[in-house]
């Protein structure tokens, strides 16, 4: 049995919440409990006297303090992890193969949808736009990001992996990231055909860029807000509801019975009547949709694209579903989670922790340091259960 | 313009290297611009003398492995006699090597790397100011603004380290307290390195870096309640600051930066290039624009003087080389250009601008807070 699990239920809808909570709520208690714990032992050494002459406060205090915020944070950068590991695993799991595409299919998706709010932007109607119709602008731009994703994901799998169905593992593995290159400078072209220019910046609108203030912490002579922008909020929400989806389609439709019977044996899923093709496409599709509004909403949270902004997020992306086991949903936005919040958290800390020694230019290290770790200790990852190799 | 030798043989061309596509462009472009206007309103002497001349541009992409790969290039075509460029003192500097190692001119518009001349070579001059003092002007620019705490932050590369090194050092020379000093190559998420910033709350947050990397540190640090002071350097002249962060920069107590190369405006002899400029291009020119033009200008008389001397024959690379470092009193339009024995210019101009506008277009409208001119330390 593969990753995409094989119960059909309603509660498939309200499942999937449940887990989020359950996962956000322990990855953000186990992540506090080792910095406070780290904290407490630091802050009688030299740290503590570092952090007492700059900024006046105990190190024990500075990580209380600073703790609420940085999960906040964590979370929002996890969800658009997850969102992304979503697309890898859907197709992993369906297809048994990495689509290392799947990075430039998010960056289409953001540059389209960004691309689109630019041309609304030069006609004047994002600035006089009213709350709702600003939304309405941006629902907009995130459904154009996915089509454009999701049908050029269809393409790429009809182009280049389909015909190369039969053959073994590594090929279609080497000719995804022959298409993900391929994809990189093809974006650069178009991108800079009229302007000599590629970067691209998400045009300010709406009430995106608000925050609302959660609270106000002191700490020595320095104040503190708490708070989260409506657009992490938004990022959130969207992930939220794509994995509902996403739940939904998989494991209560009959695409998803399909999908599930392809994933389990593709030749007696064809003896059964399936296309196998049709239901390889509408997996690429789905796995497209997703990644193309998780390159939109990392547009609007991060304000700037160029063609390689894939590269990196698809690269923690496709972490985050190997630690959450991959081919499994859950497993894809446990691990994206997980990912964000260590990152975060490592980023956070890690400069004061070390005295400046090392900062947050060194959080990637833990990313890639669980990839190499999973692999060797837990290659199914922490949801995925062992399975032997596929006939 | 053909002579009796042929055209072929008396064909000269002067190379530019500065990112023409990419994050750095805006600035890249207008400073091969500049120096295509210099070569058709400069080139008259050399055309006189029987010589076509030519323009070579190459993309560096600010990429120092694209512009070592350039310079290889540059350098097996004979016919090129000296370059403009780069934007980049991480890509200058590699890219020099190669110059150096095949006696060719390179003429700076706008590396501000100490290294860039420290090294002594003969080929290599600049026409702008040098870091060490660049990040000394920003420190007691802040300084001068009752600044107490800074937090420095740069993107790794020579420069930006570089000059943030600088800043740090003399901001804790003149008694300010560095709260922290962090390096990221980072260009979207910026939120696990501003959790000590904001909690620090310093008065003044300075970047050395480039703007496309800057301006959405600064925006972020907005987003996040901060609302201190922004500082950075001459990376950050560019209108896509102001594209990325909008009200972020003149929000809270403001955007400033230090640079080496003021609005065209500010120069006394740039008022037909801005005018020219905007005619040929169609657009206002960005900054190192006219001192792409200067650098083009030096070329173009040093090649002419050493043809001179080669009897109105085609000059070798040593001998352009040479009448480089040669010139004495060289008017520009931003200033009159007499190189020291490292290829420094004698005397810099550093500016302190203020960002005055949330709009990209009104880029140029920025306003010269504090002007020096300051000699290259011995």
């Amino acid at each position: 049995m593969k990753g995409i699990q094989r119960y059909v239920n309603v509660t498939e809808i309200v499942r999937p919440i449940g887990h989020l909570l359950a996962f956000s709520v322990g990855s953000a208690a186990l992540m506090s409990a080792i910095v406070i714990v780290l904290a407490l032992i630091l802050d009688r050494t030299v740290v503590g006297a570092d952090l007492m002459d700059r900024y006046n406060v105990s190190l024990y205090t500075y990580t209380m303090i600073n703790l609420p915020q940085v999960v906040i944070d964590g979370l929002t950068i996890g969800f658009v992890y997850a969102a992304i590991a979503l697309g890898y695993t859907m197709v992993y799991g369906v297809l048994e193969f990495i689509n290392f595409a799947h990075s430039e299919i998010f960056a289409v998706g953001a540059f389209v949808g960004v691309e689109l709010l630019i041309a609304l932007d030069a006609t004047g109607v994002l600035a006089g736009a009213t709350l709702g119709m600003a939304y309405a602008y941006l629902i907009m731009a995130l459904l154009a990001g996915m089509l454009a994703a999701g049908g050029l994901a269809m393409a790429v799998e009809r182009v280049a992996y389909r015909p190369l169905r039969g053959a073994s593992r590594l090929v279609p593995l080497i000719s995804a990231i022959g298409v993900s290159f391929l994809l990189q400078d093809l974006i650069r072209l178009v991108e800079s055909l009229t302007t000599g220019q590629f970067n691209r910046i998400m045009p300010t609108f709406g009430n995106f860029d608000q925050r609302i203030i959660l609270g106000k912490l002191n700490m020595g002579a320095s104040n503190i807000t708490l708070g989260i922008s409506i657009k992490s909020i938004i990022v959130i929400a969207a992930a939220v509801l794509m994995l509902v989806a996403l739940n939904y389609l998989v494991n209560a439709t009959r695409i998803g019975k399909a999908m599930r019977a392809v994933a389990q044996d593709r030749g007696t899923a064809s003896l059964m009547g399936i296309n196998v093709n049709r239901i390889i496409s509408i997996t690429f599709l789905v796995g497209g949709l997703l990644g193309g509004a998780a390159g939109v909403l990392f547009a609007l949270k991060f304000t700037r694209i160029d063609p390689f902004v894939g590269f990196f997020p698809g690269l923690k992306a496709f972490t985050a579903a190997v630690l959450g086991g991959i081919g499994n949903l859950t497993g894809a936005l446990l691990g994206g989670l997980v990912l964000g919040m260590l990152e975060t958290f490592a980023g956070s800390f890690m400069g004061v922790f070390t005295m400046g020694a090392a900062g947050s230019e060194y959080k990637d290290i833990f990313a890639f340091s669980i990839l190499i770790l999973v692999l060797i200790f837990r290659p199914q990852g922490l949801m995925g259960k062992h399975v032997g190799q596929k006939a | 313009m053909s002579t009796a030798s042929g055209a072929a043989d008396k064909t000269i061309k002067i190379a530019t290297q500065s990112p023409l596509s990419g994050d750095q462009s805006v600035v890249g472009v207008d400073i091969k611009r500049g120096a295509e206007l210099a070569l058709e309103q400069l080139g008259g002497p050399l055309a006189d003398m029987g010589f076509k001349i030519e323009l070579a541009p190459y993309d560096d992409q600010a990429n120092p492995d694209t512009g070592v790969a350039n310079a290889k290039r540059i350098v097996a075509d004979p016919a090129i006699l000296a370059i403009v460029g780069h934007y980049n003192s991480g890509v200058q500097i590699p890219s020099s090597e190669v110059y150096h190692a095949s006696g060719l001119a390179n003429v700076s518009p706008a590396n501000t790397n100490p290294k860039v001349t420290t090294r002594g070579y003969l080929e290599v001059s600049r026409i702008v100011g040098r870091d060490d003092v660049q990040g000394v002007v920003g420190a007691d620019f802040a300084a001068s603004q009752g600044v107490k705490t800074v937090f420095v932050v740069h993107d790794k590369t020579a420069y930006g380290q570089g000059i943030a090194e600088f800043f740090k050092q003399r901001a804790e020379e003149i008694g300010l307290k560095v709260l922290g000093f962090e390096g990221t190559e980072e260009k979207a998420n910026f939120d696990a390195l501003l959790s000590p910033v904001v909690a620090g709350n310093p008065d003044v947050v300075y970047f050395g870096g480039m703007a496309f990397q800057a301006a959405v540190l600064f925006k972020q640090a907005r987003e996040r309640g901060y609302e201190g002071m922004f500082l950075s350097d001459d990376g950050f002249d560019s209108s896509d600051a102001a594209k990325i962060a909008g009200a972020a920069l003149t929000s809270g107590a403001g955007t400033y930066y230090s640079t080496v190369s003021g609005p065209a405006s500010v120069y006394e002899g740039t008022a037909k290039f801005i005018e020219d400029f905007k005619a040929k291009f169609n657009a206002d020119p960005q900054p190192f624009a006219a001192q792409g033009y200067d650098s083009m200008a030096i070329c173009l008389k040093a090649i002419e003087n050493a043809a001179k001397e080669a009897n109105n024959d085609v000059p070798t690379r040593e001998a352009v080389a040479k009448a480089v470092r040669a010139l004495k009193d060289f008017q520009g339009i931003t200033g009159t250009f007499t190189f020291n024995e490292i290829g420094d210019p004698e005397k810099a101009l550093y500016f302190v601008i203020q960002v005055k506008s949330p709009d990209p277009a009104k880029w140029s409208e920025n306003v010269v807070v504090k002007t020096l001119e300051i000699a290259p330390p011995k």
